[in-house]
């Protein structure tokens, strides 16, 4: 992937994700971390069609910044008289060892395998995507509905009040 | 300099990192469910670079592979949401320092 345009939108992006990464690391309130992960997922999005997969981008764009960002803003207005400072536990020194180590070991592996990579990538269209999920791994995806099914019945069920249940009950 | 597959699995190594880091170290759990969200996403970005650069017969696997992984993250985030919500409907805190109605 050569190209100007290619080179400077890569460097912009790793710039914005990762500086937004690390903003919900040291923000310390809640909600501006959430703000900081909204843009992490963007700069993935951004990524993603760097990478030509235009539709997981846009899936990117609508599940990740539309839906699950929603869905953290909620949790953090519902827990109003919660901890807002987005402060560390004792282990976060040896979680953050953890994971410098672990950083260290992935960049040692990622730049001293010789990756074997095609000169000229084959187009991939969402028809073909389309094709794959509904083709081969339709049993899958499948299974998949029927997960997102039992976990919006499960959070329904958990977030319901001893109230609502009683009322369900005399019904 | 050309931007190779190098450079984009070592901003999704550094990403995952960032999100095991956080995920580890903070304090509120909807901070722990932002972490391991990042971790998933950077995930994405691996599986997607490897689609797009590695030799394969069928390279779209990959793709077809994030989708699953992005359903299975909003299952997650719902279920650890109601969660949260739940416990602080009990406990009024969401601290995973907190949580010790299990301890023996």
């Amino acid at each position: 992937m050569d190209g100007f345009g290619v080179t400077f939108a890569f460097w912009i992006l790793a710039a914005v994700t990762l500086v937004a990464g690390s903003g919900v690391m040291v923000s310390r309130n809640l909600l501006h971390a959430v703000l900081f992960l909204i843009l992490a997922f963007v700069g993935v999005a951004g990524f993603f069609v760097l990478l030509s997969a235009e539709f997981i981008a846009m899936a990117q764009v609508i599940i990740y910044v539309g839906a699950i960002a929603v869905l953290v803003l909620f949790a953090v207005l519902l827990t109003p008289r919660a901890s807002r400072d987005n402060s560390e536990t004792v282990w976060a020194l040896p979680g953050m060892l953890l994971a410098v180590c672990l950083a260290a070991i992935f960049l040692f592996v990622v730049h001293d395998t010789q990756w074997k990579t095609m000169t000229d990538a084959p187009l991939l269209t969402t028809q073909d995507l389309g094709r794959s999920l509904l083709g081969t791994w339709v049993l899958p995806f499948e299974i998949a509905s029927v997960l997102l099914t039992a976990a919006l019945v499960g959070a329904i069920m958990l977030t319901r009040s001893a109230e609502e249940e009683a009322e369900d009950a005399l019904a | 300099m050309s931007i190779g597959i190098e450079h984009f699995l070592t901003v999704g190594a550094l990403l995952f990192c960032l999100g095991l880091a956080i995920a580890l170290s903070k304090r509120n759990a909807i901070g722990v469910l932002m972490g391991v969200e990042l971790m998933l996403n950077a995930v994405n970005l691996t599986l997607i670079t490897f689609s797009r650069f590695s030799v394969s017969e069928r390279p779209i696997t990959g793709q077809t592979f994030a989708v699953f992984i992005i359903t299975v993250a909003a299952a997650e985030a719902a279920v650890a949401l109601a969660l949260a919500v739940s416990v602080y409907r009990n406990r009024e805190t969401v601290d995973v320092d907190q949580f010790n109605l299990l301890r023996s």
